[in-house]
């Protein structure tokens, strides 16, 4: 149970049985008045915000989530599929729910799977991932009009501008907060 | 050693604090300037003790006891008290300590200007409060037009005065009276009024209901009101002013209003005021206001945070 004043940015909560973290709070108390907690609050499943006021007598139910480790197994139609590396549950995802993860996604992969209950409601990628080029166009010094980077594509059909010296079947690393380029995978 | 490697060893702490270098001339330009505009008009500056035995009893007010006391929350009881001495114009700049008030406006220990003058009403103590402004901020470079969150704020066109009811037919989704008997007046007042108060020029909002009256005196010829009024700019509320209550029986009844109420919420309370009380029988008509010095530094160099106008933060002095 929280109270009001344990509200803060990041907190998460619980609103008519969903998950909402707060993305923005303000402390405010207007002139002599009491003390008022303005929170912009996000549906962790549909990602919906909206703003809302709360006051010190207002009290909080904790939203009780858990981040467990899977590995990334397939894609079959609309759905990615995960394996629960401890208890080898198979977990699914909609495109939806994966959005742009699916450009790091291959075979394997570790990455974290947020539940609210028994629901997976969420993917959190490691912070860097190694990916093969599957495509490069030949690049001759002077040609791009963007400097000194070519398009190439790799292994999971995503689309990345890098040094001109990358070529096809290297392993890059790519920073997937960004989805920039980051150096040669060497060796 | 260069300059370029002695700043790569400094910390990030002093680098943060060492940013806030304008901010802080800043302040005491304006500090400077608050005085000299007092001091022109024969207001004579006082300190009164930081320390005290008995806090103005308020709802939403939560003072620091310390050493069997209490560190005050606004210097207004003591200052009332020299009033009723006989000093007719006085000003003071003071820490004051609320506790648990922490927020990108609030900060739990903060600066106050407050000034009274005795034979004045609110009324007059806006046109004070007008001319104080202005006075600072051409003494701060903000001469004629200030710029704070988003807004160009025009200080030579006339202001803005609006009653609280006047406020609430204009902007709430439910009426006054509602707002009141719902314990909603004050979340009206952060969602719905405050945003569009001093957008273009200052704002007053004035005569508000009679249960907040806290210590000012009731509009003569309407008793649901009292004649308080707050300075906004920008949205930011900047100043609280009263035509003071002078009646103690009066006060008396709305400090046990507010101590009971705090009592009803588990909240403690200190002893009720009774050398103030005794002092308020003698004290001659007079308007006070208090004014908010950090937040006027946020206003007068555009600056969105509190944190910003401070040497330290509580939290950079806690060891």
């Amino acid at each position: 149970m929280y109270n009001a004043s344990d509200l803060r940015k990041g907190l998460k909560i619980l609103i008519d049985n969903e998950p909402y973290i707060i993305t923005d709070f303000q402390f405010t108390k207007p002139g002599k008045g009491q003390a008022l907690y303005r929170c912009r609050l996000k549906n962790m499943i549909t990602g919906i915000t909206f703003e809302r006021t709360y006051r010190s007598v207002d009290s909080f139910e904790q939203a009780s989530l858990e981040q467990r480790v899977t590995q990334y197994l397939y894609k079959q139609e609309n759905e990615f599929c995960f394996m629960d590396v401890e208890n080898y549950n198979q977990v699914f995802l909609s495109a939806e729910q994966v959005g742009d993860a699916k450009n790091f996604l291959t075979d394997n992969l570790e990455v974290e799977i947020l539940f609210f209950g028994e629901r997976a409601i969420g993917i959190t990628l490691p912070n860097f991932v190694n990916l093969t080029v599957t495509h490069s166009e030949p690049w001759a010094k002077g040609d791009s009009v963007a400097g000194d980077s070519k398009p190439v594509t790799v292994e999971t059909d995503y689309v990345l501008r890098v040094p001109p010296f990358i070529q096809e079947n290297e392993k890059i690393v790519i920073d997937t907060r960004t989805g920039e380029y980051v150096t040669r995978v060497k060796g | 050693m260069s300059p370029g490697s002695r700043a790569e060893g400094l910390s990030p702490e002093i680098l943060r604090i060492s940013s806030r270098k304008a901010a802080l001339l800043l302040r005491a330009g304006l500090l400077r300037a608050i005085r000299d505009f007092f001091d022109s008009r024969d207001f004579l500056e006082v300190e009164t003790p930081i320390l005290i035995g008995a806090p103005a009893p308020e709802l939403h007010i939560d003072p620091i006891e310390a050493e069997g006391g209490y560190l005050q929350t606004s210097p207004e009881l003591c200052m009332k008290r020299l009033l009723a001495a006989g000093f007719k114009k006085i000003y003071q700049i003071s820490k004051c300590f609320r506790k648990g008030e922490r927020g990108n406006l609030h900060l739990p220990e903060f600066t106050m200007l407050e000034w009274y003058h005795s034979g004045i009403g609110y009324r007059e103590l806006m046109t004070e409060c007008v001319e104080l402004f202005k006075f600072v901020a051409g003494e701060c470079g903000s001469a004629g037009k200030i710029r704070f969150r988003n807004h160009e704020i025009d200080l030579e066109r006339p202001w803005e005065y609006l009653r609280v009811e006047e406020a609430f037919e204009r902007w709430s989704p439910i009426p006054l009276a509602k707002a009141l008997r719902d314990g909603d007046f004050d979340i009206i007042m952060v969602e719905n009024i405050e945003p569009r108060l001093g957008r273009n020029v200052p704002s007053f909002i004035y005569d508000y209901p009679i249960s907040l009256g806290s210590l000012a005196r009731s509009v003569p010829d309407d008793g649901r009101f009292a004649e308080r009024f707050e300075f906004y700019v920008g949205g930011l509320e900047l100043a609280n002013g009263f035509s003071e209550l002078c009646d103690p029986v009066e006060q008396r009844g709305r400090f046990r209003n507010d101590i009971s109420a705090r009592q009803a919420l588990g909240k403690s309370c200190g002893p009720m005021p009774e050398r103030f009380l005794d002092a308020l029988g003698s004290m001659p008509e007079a308007a006070g206001i208090a004014l908010g010095v950090d937040r006027m530094v946020m206003v007068m160099g555009g600056f969105s945070d509190i944190d910003s106008v401070v040497a330290f933060t509580p939290e950079e002095t806690a060891d």
